[in-house]
């Protein structure tokens, strides 16, 4: 991983862009899993999705319902005008955008996990993916 | 009446139920049963059944239908859970012989004494045989239990043997000469039956037309116009003098008329009316009517207040009355005023319906116009065969009674209106459909579905109150239509009607981007001949309100179109844009299990498998640290597969000659046979050569829902072929074909197609089957409810798949020819195509760097994916680094030109 510029926000938080793939590399309209390392050398996995317009989303990897590392595996669609994605394990739907949670489906998160995925700044440049994984200084 | 029963002091301590005894064991004693479990929630009564037959209490109504299901247990009626309360005694096979009023005992066939305190008669009636001379001969029947019903289908296919003769240019059939004696409802499904098994057919109707107590003139010539149309001759006007025996065999060989006339048969059936068995009821000395029957009063009460009847064996105002609805309503009497209350039976409604496959008649109220000064309104079309009647009052208003014969449509929604007036003129409603009848609101108390008793405002009821959501919601809540059927569609509609006005969602759109249903869709992909997602989201989408873009669907219209697209031929499901419409099971050609890893299953066709396969399969599992498991399917499952390893476990697979099983798709899974007759002693056709044929045909044929077949050598149906979606079973003379089993969360049996299909035969049933099914069915919906709610049930599928009623067959045959034509393994596709292999790395910029979470503990000699906690427990713990599985190929990152 090649880690292209650091800065700090006003929150003191360091931004951490990371150059993750080649836009081509990912398939319109699915999502491809991302290994990257945080500043203190802790791993994260991030879910990145290529849409039909080549602009990119990035959200957590983890699906906060089964517990299991695979949101890049659902599918991709919309819901109005936001871009979704669903879980392939229970079938949640979340805001590309933001990550919320659109529908549960009755279900509650595992222990110790949010109902909601972090979402990650994402630009392509220059035909690159480079993701933000802020984490602390 | 309760007082009386606090008297009866026959059962100790005060909170005893006190017990009822139902003598007899057929329809309407199973109604009382059911009505009394579930009314008397306090359990007051005690009830003790007792049945002539050897079985629980069965759909007589539906008896013609054993031809076809050849199951007893089928016909079974209701919940069996019923027979296993504790408050209810069935006694088989037990028949009454006596009651002792005086001591109120009943005596049974073995001089068993059991006390009552209440003692209901519902022994029914028996077939008559009427006094013509002959009428004891063999071969003739009558048509009234399943083992006539079993008798007559013998002794039809030992005639059919003995006629067959080989003869050089081949076997020559006899054909099998059988007659009925009575034209009415009965005797026209006995015709049906014998047609049913290959006999000729001939009614024998004294009166002057078919149906007589239920048709009119007019409808009985239409009738009898459908009834020689379906290869059934009709001799009206005919009284048979006698019924001789054949020289040479003593069995029944010819009828002679009155009229001089005479006819050559080998099987006769007697269909000419009932008898009430009021034997019990005459020993005892209880009134009987002038034409039998244990006569009561309007709460079905004997002159003894400690005796009741119901059913056919009950005369009440004066007649018995030979309908099961009716008989339901008796029970369902007794069962109140048992119960404290003051129920009253309201009067017969002897509305009937034919249930002979392709021939529409019905008739309610007054049929005849008897009442006087009413009104006939007439449509008659006699080229198609149709004739409908509305009998009417005086002003054109009320409605009094129908017939109708050809096209029995308006008798499910007119039926109820009985005695109601009608909106807008009368002959609109007898008009063909879509002609702008108007819709019936129908008040509460119209009665839907006579064999239950429903009324409409019970169904609103069960949408209102009980929170039904579905026809079949309703079903279980009401029990209308669970009898005979024929009231079904009603039932939905008011059903529909009444969730739309409750605010809850009937719309048969899939989700927010398709107003239609996967059927409604899959056409307009045809016709409109789309090839993408995006053209057809384009479209066909719904544009949300101020967008002028349908949007990019969901993870519930996506794979509906992935799929529709594979069913009509559009090449690998990873081709293209396709890839984006695959849930994550068909995008990795693998399942999806809880820790994200997959299983992989290769194809075994017929669950036949090599040595040397097998040694690959296990080699395969040990080299990448896989789980194995047998499945039900019959094949081997390896699970904890990861993303970046399936690439290499297919090539090694592939490379062996395995191919894709599809335990990912919506699709054909597997083709679960017996070893049938190239080892079996008791199998007679090879059914594994027959499974591994069907599986090679129908694999990779994308369906709405999965797909499972099985095969069986014989009729032990070793194979479970029942319990699957297409069922196979060997005859000695071919194969029967059975459709709509399923196992899962609603067990279903498969009932009968068709029956002794050569081989070929047999698949073009099964192309036709499965290519209607994938064309018309909703999504995720399996073949058992889909064969349910198809329009017709099973009668119009097997019309469309062995008669082409629909004129689609040539259309079917070629997309099956087609997709058995294209077929491509869909690993070996894959592992030929750089562009689709790249997909399986694990990460992006690590596409073989295993999935670091992952972590396996020991189990029975196998890995398992290790718990939260187990997790949590660190090095320490039971993890066990090792079961991750070899990482193959190290992990790189991946180069980024900046």
């Amino acid at each position: 991983m090649t880690v292209i510029h650091a800065t700090t926000d006003t929150t003191g938080a360091v931004s951490r862009w990371t150059a993750v793939c080649r836009l081509d590399d990912l398939a319109p309209e699915r999502g491809a899993a991302a290994l990257l390392e945080r500043a203190d050398g802790s791993t994260v996995q991030v879910a990145v999705f290529r849409l039909l317009d080549d602009s990119v989303r990035a959200v957590q990897q983890l699906d906060p319902y089964s517990g299991a590392y695979v949101m890049s595996r659902g599918i991709v669609g919309s819901r109005g005008v936001e871009p979704t994605v669903a879980s392939p394990i229970f079938k949640q739907v979340f805001a590309l955008d933001t990550g919320r949670c659109l529908e549960a489906g009755g279900k509650t998160p595992k222990p110790g996990l949010g109902a909601h995925l972090e979402p990650f700044d994402v630009e392509v440049r220059g035909g690159v993916v480079h993701l933000d994984i802020a984490g602390p200084a | 009446m309760t007082s009386e029963h606090s008297t009866t002091g026959s059962t100790p301590g005060a909170t005893a139920p006190r017990h009822v005894v139902v003598v007899g064991g057929g329809m309407v004693a199973q109604r009382f049963v059911e009505a009394l479990r579930a009314r008397d929630t306090a359990g007051a009564w005690r009830v003790s059944l007792f049945a002539e037959e050897p079985r629980k209490p069965y759909d007589r109504v539906g008896l013609t239908r054993y031809f076809e299901v050849r199951d007893a247990e089928e016909l079974t009626l209701g919940d069996p859970a019923l027979w296993d309360d504790p408050l209810v005694d069935l006694h088989r096979d037990c028949q009454v012989v006596a009651i002792d009023r005086e001591a109120r005992t009943v005596t049974d066939r073995l001089g068993t004494v059991h006390p009552y305190d209440e003692l209901v008669l519902a022994t029914g009636s028996d077939a008559a045989r009427p006094p013509i001379p002959g009428n004891e001969l063999p071969g003739v029947f009558v048509y009234r239990t399943i083992d006539d019903v079993a008798e007559l289908r013998g002794w039809v296919e030992a005639k059919r043997a003995a006629g067959r003769v080989e003869t050089r240019g081949g076997v020559v059939e006899k054909p099998v000469r059988g007659a009925v004696i009575g034209g009415g409802l009965l005797g026209l499904e006995a015709a049906g039956a014998l047609k049913a098994l290959g006999a000729q057919a001939t009614v024998v109707e004294f009166g002057t037309h078919l149906m007589g107590v239920q048709v009119d003139l007019g409808g009985g010539q239409a009738l009898k116009r459908l009834i020689n149309d379906k290869g059934i001759a009709v001799r009206a006007e005919t009284a048979t003098k006698e019924m001789r025996p054949h020289r040479r065999t003593g069995h029944v060989g010819r009828m002679d008329f009155a009229d001089g006339g005479r006819l050559d048969v080998d099987v006769v059936v007697m269909a000419t009316g009932v008898r009430p068995r009021d034997e019990l009821a005459r020993s005892a000395g209880l009134p009987v009517g002038e034409r039998g029957g244990a006569v009561v009063d309007l709460t079905c009460r004997t002159e003894d207040p400690h005796v009741w009847a119901i059913g056919e064996v009950a005369c009440i105002e004066g007649r018995c009355i030979g309908l099961v609805a009716p008989g339901n309503t008796m029970a369902e009497v007794v069962v109140d005023q048992l119960l404290g209350g003051e129920a009253v039976f309201p009067g017969a409604d002897t509305a009937t319906k034919l249930k002979l496959s392709g021939v529409d008649v019905a008739s309610f109220g007054d049929a005849h116009g008897r009442t006087e000064d009413c009104i006939e309104i007439v449509w008659a079309d006699p080229t198609a065969g149709v004739y409908k009647k509305l009998v009417m009052s005086d002003d054109a208003k009320t409605l009094l009674g129908g017939v109708f014969v050809g096209d029995a449509a308006p008798y499910a929604s007119l039926r109820p209106m009985l005695g109601a007036q009608l909106p807008g003129d009368p002959a609109a409603f007898l008009l063909p459909e879509g002609t702008g009848a108007p819709d019936l609101e129908l008040p509460d108390e119209a009665n839907v579905c006579s064999c239950n008793n429903v009324s409409a405002g019970t169904i609103r009821g069960a949408v209102t109150e009980h929170d039904c959501t579905s026809v079949g919601d309703v079903k279980s809540c009401t029990k209308a239509g669970t009898t005979c059927g024929a009231c079904l569609p009603l039932v939905k509609k008011i059903t529909e009607t009444e969730m739309t006005k409750a605010g809850i969602e009937v719309s048969s759109a899939l989700c927010e981007h398709f107003e239609m249903s996967r059927a409604q869709l899959f056409d307009a992909v045809l016709v409109a001949d789309l090839h993408s997602f995006s053209e057809i989201i384009e479209r066909f989408g719904v544009r949300p309100d101020g967008l002028t873009s349908p949007g990019r669907g969901c993870d519930i219209c996506k794979p509906v179109v992935g799929s529709i697209l594979a069913s009509l031929g559009n090449g690998h499901i990873l081709s293209g844009e396709q890839a984006a419409l695959q849930d994550t099971n068909d995008h990795m050609l693998a399942n999806m299990q809880k820790d994200g890893t997959y299983s992989v299953v290769p194809r075994m066709p017929g669950g036949e498998v090599t040595p040397e396969g097998l040694i690959v399969v296990g080699q395969v599992a040990k080299d990448f640290g896989l789980y194995t498991k047998i499945t039900g399917g019959q094949r081997i499952d390896m699970f904890g597969a990861r993303v970046e390893q399936l690439p290499e476990i297919w090539r090694r697979l592939v490379d062996a000659g395995f191919e894709s099983g599809h335990a990912y798709g919506k699709s054909l899974r597997t083709v679960k046979s017996c070893v049938g007759s190239t080892w079996c002693r008791f199998g007679v056709q090879d059914s594994v050569g027959m499974a591994v044929e069907l599986e090679l045909r129908y694999r990779g044929l994308r369906s709405p829902h999965k797909l499972k077949m099985g095969v069986s050598g014989c009729a032990r149906e070793c194979a479970e072929a029942r319990g699957k979606d297409v069922g196979v079973i060997a005859t000695d003379k071919g194969w029967n074909v059975y459709v709509g089993g399923n196992g899962g969360q609603t067990p279903k049996h498969a009932q009968l197609l068709a029956e002794d299909l050569t081989s070929e035969e047999m698949l073009r049933a099964i192309d036709r089957f499965l290519m209607l099914y994938i064309r018309t069915a909703d999504r995720l919906q399996r073949t058992a409810p889909w064969v349910e709610e198809y329009e017709g049930g099973l009668d119009a599928i097997r019309e469309v798949v062995l008669e082409d009623s629909l004129g689609i067959a040539a259309d079917l045959d070629a997309a099956m020819a087609a997709h058995v034509e294209g077929y491509e393994d869909e690993w070996k596709a894959v592992l030929e195509d750089p562009e689709k292999l790249a997909r399986f790395g694990s990460f992006v910029n690590a596409p073989t760097t295993p999935d670091p979470t992952l972590a396996y503990v020991p189990e029975r000699g196998q890995k398992r994916p290790a718990t939260p906690e187990e997790i949590a427990a660190g090095p320490a713990g039971p993890v066990d680094p090792s079961l991750s599985g070899p990482v193959l190929v190290a992990g790189a990152t991946l180069e980024v030109r900046a």
